[in-house]
């Protein structure tokens, strides 16, 4: 399930960037200044650097290749060995190297949050610059598709298009991609039209500049903060998300693959025996579900221009 | 306010048919032939035929949708092809174990969430605050199925103090009247029945409500601290009122207008949440029932049951809507 968490200060709808703001090189400016002053999103970006770091060094990180069941036979329904010399963590339920396996489920968290936030930020962008841009008739569908979308709760929506796409790595990426068009649809369709009232882009119409140029080279970037904040902020819930589709059994077939959500699975049989099969895998979609959480926030608030002094 | 509930309602109309439009390209879109998906290992060339003819696969795609609709107005949403057991008879069994875990799952997240929430308001930048505010983040980020298995993992397996699974001891020979467990041990006087349904709630429960109780918590907080700004609770603290009456009458009273639509929201998505919860806790409700389906791909039972989720969840949608429209006239001008 999709959750959004709601600010932390008063109620207040998703950011718009202030229209009239001096010039976009000073929003951004200001607000990395404020990003490296402030301690959470300091924090947020460390996790987030130490598993972007991890996922892309998990060959040189891992001793051992990935899914490689080659010591099954030292486990027992009673018993999974524990660390040892070779094993820094001990084995899994599989005879694979706990430790690798962890290592390598970073990669594919990775990849697979980033491609799922990427498909639903692409499609969702369209729809809704289509919606707000044009506006009329392209609006009124594009919204009803929307209004359809969100009719299923997004996990389900999620299950059920996995579920067509069958026992491969693309089905959950696009299964959870197509669960988030709606919310950057609504969310750029909303920027667009309060956009479109505003006095620089009715300035722009008046000087005869064409309704393309105007939406893509002026209401466009100024909507690029709120959704980089809500790309952020999703990138959490789609690593949640993945590993929640695996652990119900969709996506790849193979029981032994390198996925935190998978290995949380196997581990539940081997409870007493070795609880840290569970706990690892658990504690490592969480802090970095946190990792993400905490920076996009960070980034909501140095954007927001009513915090700004 | 009848002009406000027709309207409301005729904007569920072109989402249920586009809803059911989707579902039925659906099937259409699984791999292989329709009929033999929905059949399963059942699928005989006599069934083929009979499927064939009931939903019209080898006819026109807009007859084959007319017939669909018609068997769905119908009430027919097909039978399991693991079970053999009707789509609708299968929900109606397992849906109030979904709901009474739903109920319990929300009264908690209510009863803990508001509370903290204004606390939390209450003392903002003190210790109290930094805690609520990081435990509701903590909540949010921990996956709900984690959360269940290290629960059962500590509370069950560990302390004992609570079942692992199920929803009441299959020892216990209790009479099943509505299937909501609890109230049927209170409806037939057997209290040890109810006493070990509730038990068997419990961490079910604990879990599915860590992530609306953290949510309740954010949103109290932030409408508590909008309303202790507004004036006229500046007004009543310069009338000399008493701080208990501002905050039960003015604070309280229109800090939890957001609160209630966040606990609408939040129990429409327990419905479709409660999959992970279920299946990690054995808990026999709609949940489990689906994630059974999924591992089987057994298609009539994940259509019929998407459509049922998405029925009920707008239905809730509504009434938060309505309840939102009745305790502020402002929304239903709008």
């Amino acid at each position: 399930m999709t959750v959004d968490l709601p600010p932390a200060g008063a109620a207040q709808p998703a950011l718009v960037v202030d229209s009239d703001d001096a010039s976009r090189g000073g929003l951004w400016r200001e607000a990395w200044r404020r990003l490296i002053r402030n301690p959470t999103a300091i924090l947020g970006a460390l996790i987030i650097l130490v598993f972007v770091l991890v996922a892309v060094f998990a060959p040189l990180l891992a001793p051992y290749e990935p899914g490689s069941t080659q010591w099954s036979g030292d486990v027992t329904p009673t018993s999974v060995p524990g660390p040892s010399p070779g094993h820094l963590l001990g084995l899994d339920r599989f005879g694979s190297d706990l430790y690798t396996q962890l290592v390598y489920g970073a990669r594919k968290s990775l990849v697979y949050g980033v491609v799922s936030t990427a498909i639903g930020l692409t499609f969702g962008a369209l729809l809704g610059i289509l919606a707000g841009g044009i506006g009329g008739w392209v609006d009124t569908v594009v919204m009803r598709v929307v209004d359809i979308m969100l009719s299923i709760p997004s996990l389900l929506l999620a299950v059920s298009v996995a579920a067509v796409l069958g026992q491969n790595a693309y089905s959950i990426m696009i299964a959870i991609g197509v669960a988030q068009v709606p919310i950057f649809a609504r969310l750029l369709r909303g920027s667009m039209l309060s956009q479109g009232r505003s006095d620089y882009v009715l300035a722009a119409s008046a000087l005869g500049i064409r309704r393309r140029r105007i939406v893509m080279g002026h209401m466009l970037p100024n909507a690029a903060g709120p959704t980089i904040v809500q790309a952020t902020l999703n990138l959490a819930t789609a690593i949640i998300e993945v590993a929640a589709l695996s652990f119900l059994g969709l996506g790849e077939s193979d029981p032994a693959i390198a996925e935190w959500g998978r290995m949380l699975v196997a581990a539940q049989d081997r409870f007493q025996a070795a609880p840290r099969l569970a706990l690892l895998p658990g504690i490592c979609i969480a802090v970095t579900a946190l990792g993400f959480t905490l920076f996009g926030e960070a980034l909501r608030e140095a954007l927001d221009p009513r915090t700004r002094r | 306010m009848g002009r406000f509930v027709l309207r409301r309602l005729a904007q569920l109309v072109p989402v249920m048919i586009g809803l059911s439009l989707l579902l039925f390209a659906w099937v259409r879109a699984l791999p292989g032939d329709p009929a033999r998906a929905l059949l399963g290992e059942r699928a005989t060339p006599a069934g083929i035929a009979t499927v064939n003819d009931r939903y019209g696969f080898d006819q026109p795609l807009f007859v084959q949708y007319f017939k669909y609709l018609g068997a769905l107005l119908r009430g027919d949403f097909g039978s399991s092809i693991r079970t053999g057991q009707s789509v609708v008879q299968s929900f109606v069994e397992r849906f109030p174990a979904t709901i009474e875990l739903a109920v319990a799952a929300m009264l908690f997240a209510v009863v803990l969430g508001i509370p903290l929430g204004y606390l939390a308001a209450r003392h903002q930048g003190r210790p109290v605050d930094t805690a609520v505010m990081s435990g509701s983040l903590l909540g949010v980020v921990t996956p709900v199925f984690f959360l269940a298995i290290l629960l059962k993992l500590v509370f069950a397996n560990w302390l004992h103090w609570l079942p692992t699974s199920l929803r009441q001891d299959p020892r216990i020979d209790a009479t099943h009247i509505t299937n909501f467990y609890v109230l049927d041990g209170l409806l037939t006087r057997e209290w040890d029945a109810a006493w070990d349904a509730v038990v068997h709630l419990v961490l079910p429960a604990l879990a599915l409500g860590v992530i609306p109780l953290a949510i309740v918590a954010r949103i109290t907080r932030a409408s508590v601290t909008e309303v202790l700004n507004e004036d006229f609770v500046r007004t009543a603290e310069s009338k000399g009122l008493s701080p208990r009456v501002i905050s039960r009458r003015h604070v309280l009273r229109n800090a939890l207008l957001p609160v209630v639509t966040t606990i609408g929201i939040w129990t429409g998505l327990l419905l479709s949440g409660a999959v992970l919860t279920e299946t990690v806790f054995a808990f026999n409700g709609i949940g489990q029932y689906l994630f059974e389906a999924i591992g089987q791909r057994d298609y009539p039972v994940l259509q019929g049951y998407i459509l049922f989720i998405a029925i009920i969840y707008a239905v809730i949608n509504l009434v938060v809507d309505l309840t939102y429209g009745l305790v502020d006239p402002r929304v239903r001008m709008s």
